[in-house]
């Protein structure tokens, strides 16, 4: 059967807050107490060419459960599912191009039969002025399994960094920091997905 | 992996518009400026939330009326429907579509948006719906109108609709914008021209459909959206130079 032509990509625009942020829209916090895992709080700030913040991005992201295990059909592996667990968030960036999650620190999931993926999380990113959404990953900065990724392995050397969220103890909470560079010095690695 | 610098390009370059498109001024600082890292395909692509995602209610549907006010929208109605197909022409059941768009004055209800075009108390403009089994959704709304920008002198946008869905995987996920037929706006509109092929550009355009039109009521148009499928066939590297 011959593919049909895809639906090409437009720019998310200025207006999307209304719809996509509103109350019942955004999922800045992942969690709910039953949820299994060590809690996290991801932050970060989005800066364009001239390091200027962006304050009009949506940031998405993606991720398993503490037990490796995404909550999606395909996900047929061993992991247990944790039915308080989505893992899915959606938040805006505010006026200094700043976001932030709080969710768990997801496990490992497979990538094949013999090899494991580092725990990660994928991130989309969307904004006036992309008119395409950018899709990336966060690892972990503190997490010995990255160089062995066969993900995190594709993207050179000095790009990596670009990838690692460092972390942060600010009182009882873990913080991993993610800042995500759409342009020039310390550009983010994207990748083609 | 051989994309050029200056022409970053996602996925299909027949479909997909470049990271950098000078015409619309937005993107030249916002654009990526080194080569898309090409991966290999994981559970991670290959999952995503779509298929979990599904609070709405049938009120949501009707941009006419979920203002809340007791009041209707004042415009052209319009129904919108149409299937979410993936690109084997399999439907995609149970997925999310968010919408917004300008009212028919073609002002947004957004702080950021103070053009002198009047806002509408009954309309909020935006909605969001699940398709059926069929993979169709439908939406009551009312036709926006052109909106003026500042990206260019006397810049006017196109009517359009925005819509965002999921589809069955992280690869399917969309953002992008429906326009309608026989406007003369399309040509000087940089946002859809950074779309790079006619074909593709087509495949943004809603048909009138006299089928869906219903009498003393409201106008129909016909929308079809194709999403990468489930399997998730991988981008090709892009090969790109300008």
């Amino acid at each position: 059967m011959s593919a049909l032509l895809l639906t090409g990509s437009q720019t998310v625009g200025p207006f999307f807050a209304p719809a996509l942020l509103r109350e019942d829209a955004r999922r800045n916090v992942l969690v709910q107490p039953e949820t299994a895992g060590e809690r996290i709080r991801i932050e970060g700030q989005v800066f364009d060419g001239d390091h200027v913040p962006v304050a009009d991005a949506l940031i998405e992201i993606w991720q398993a459960n503490a037990h490796g295990r995404y909550n999606h059909p395909t996900d047929q592996g061993p992991a247990a599912l944790d039915p308080s667990f989505l893992g899915f968030g959606r938040a805006g960036t505010d006026e200094d191009g700043g976001y932030w999650f709080e969710t768990i620190k997801p496990g490992a999931v497979p990538f094949n039969a013999t090899q494991m993926l580092a725990p990660h999380i994928c991130v989309q990113v969307f904004a006036r002025g992309l008119l395409n959404h950018l899709v990336t990953r966060l690892y972990f900065a503190d997490e010995p399994t990255n160089a062995s990724d066969p993900v995190f392995r594709c993207v050179p050397d000095e790009r990596q960094a670009t990838l690692l969220a460092r972390r942060e103890d600010r009182d009882a909470e873990i913080v991993y920091r993610f800042d995500i560079i759409l342009q020039g010095a310390g550009e983010t690695a994207f990748f083609n997905l | 992996m051989n994309t050029t610098i200056g022409a970053i390009i996602r996925g299909d370059r027949e479909v997909f518009p470049p990271y950098l498109y000078e015409a619309y001024q937005s993107t030249r600082r916002r654009s990526p400026t080194l080569p898309l890292i090409e991966v290999p395909l994981t559970l991670s692509d290959l999952t995503g939330p779509g298929p979990v995602i599904s609070a709405v209610t049938p009120e949501d549907a009707d941009l006419t009326r979920n203002a809340g006010t007791g009041g209707e929208a004042i415009g052209q109605r319009i129904i919108m429907t149409g299937r979410v197909l993936d690109e084997h022409g399999n439907p995609v059941p149970d997925t999310l579509l968010e919408i917004w768009q300008a009212n028919a004055a073609g002002r947004y209800l957004h702080k950021r948006d103070q053009w002198p075009g009047p806002l509408d108390p009954n309309f909020l403009g935006m909605g969001r719906c699940l398709t059926n089994a069929e993979g169709v959704y439908r939406f009551l709304t009312i036709r926006p109108g052109a909106y003026p920008w500042k990206n260019q002198p006397n810049a006017w946008r196109p009517a359009h609709i925005h819509f965002s869905l999921f589809g069955p995987s992280m690869l399917s996920r969309l953002v992008t914008q429906m326009y309608f037929p026989d406007d003369p706006l399309h040509a000087l509109d940089p946002i859809m021209q950074s779309i790079p092929t006619e074909a593709a550009r087509a495949r943004l355009i809603a048909m009138y459909a006299h089928d869906v039109t219903e009498e003393e009521w409201a106008l129909g148009y016909r929308w079809d959206i194709v999403v990468r499928g489930p399997q998730g066939t991988p981008f090709e590297a892009s090969e790109v130079t300008r």
